[in-house]
């Protein structure tokens, strides 16, 4: 509960300033401060990760074909 | 594993975690898209070292004949063009959102696709020729046909005409206004992690032509 408070609070400080500066550049910064973004970076690691993993797996059964060819 | 595939995957794990948590300058319009900066443009650079590997193979298949220097010319266009296609594509969807529309006939822009098709046209060409060594040839002086015309449309033009791209008909780009240091520390080794992703694919793919040469030696 105290969290929620917490975040309310800081969700209209922020809107507070938002309005009282216009012309600042807005980012995602309510995002970044309750830390969700580390999700989304997570999840894209994940995929990268997969799929060079699967790189990899391809890059070693070439080299398997290969030497078998050699070995004819 | 070779030294620089293990690179490549560390640059490219760390051009995603950087990219995203890396403080960005703060710009009107782009916002946090200028985040793309570490995903696009690193795209069309990469694709930029993979067509400058390929049009010096094909001078050099030229004066060599030798079948190893056609199939680097080959794969590395290949490999440059899917990374284009993913640029251009990418794009598309940073343009609607900071230009607003998909497709704003900035010259830059143009000139990409033209440069593309040019470069569809190469493999068209060898795919339709059927004696190998005449299909590497006729490849090679297309391609250097090809080059010129990427410098022309993406280099030369662009910086003529009025382009909506950073860098390009009077605008600044890699100026301290819309990139500073620390968009650097993420920007450059994400361009070589993406060209070493690129020619991870390259040599991947000439290994498998070379044992489907081997295969048809053997019949």
């Amino acid at each position: 509960m105290f969290r929620l408070k917490k975040f309310s609070l800081l969700l209209v400080l922020s809107l507070l300033s938002t309005l009282s500066f216009a012309q600042e550049v807005t980012m995602a910064d309510a995002m970044r401060e309750s830390g969700k973004i580390y999700v989304v970076v997570a999840v894209l690691s994940l995929v990268m990760v997969g799929l060079l993993a699967y790189l990899i797996y391809i890059d070693k059964k070439v080299s398997k074909i290969e030497s078998e060819i050699d070995k004819k | 594993m070779k030294w620089w595939k293990v690179l490549a995957i560390v640059l490219m794990l760390y051009s995603i975690i950087g990219g995203f948590l890396i403080d960005v300058p703060r710009l009107p319009i782009l916002h946090e898209t200028i985040r793309n900066t570490y995903f696009h443009v690193t795209l069309w650079f990469a694709m930029m070292i993979l067509m400058t590997i390929s049009i010096v193979n094909s001078v050099r298949y030229l004066s060599s004949g030798d079948k190893k220097h056609d199939y680097l010319a080959n794969e590395t266009v290949n490999i440059g063009l899917f990374f284009g296609v993913l640029g251009l594509t990418t794009g598309m969807i940073w343009a609607q959102f900071t230009w607003g529309a998909f497709w704003v006939n900035d010259v830059k822009t143009n000139g990409t696709a033209i440069t593309l098709l040019v470069y569809f046209a190469y493999s068209v060409l060898r795919g339709s020729v059927d004696d190998p060594q005449k299909k590497a040839r006729l490849g090679a002086v297309y391609n250097i046909f090809a080059y010129v015309m990427l410098i022309l449309f993406l280099w030369i033009l662009p910086r003529i005409n009025d382009s909506l791209h950073p860098g390009n008909g009077g605008n600044p780009a890699f100026g301290s206004y819309d990139m500073d240091n620390t968009m650097r520390m993420v920007f450059y080794p994400a361009i070589i992690g993406f060209f070493l992703l690129g020619w991870w694919l390259v040599t991947l793919r000439i290994r498998l032509k070379n044992i489907q040469d081997k295969l048809v030696e053997d019949v």
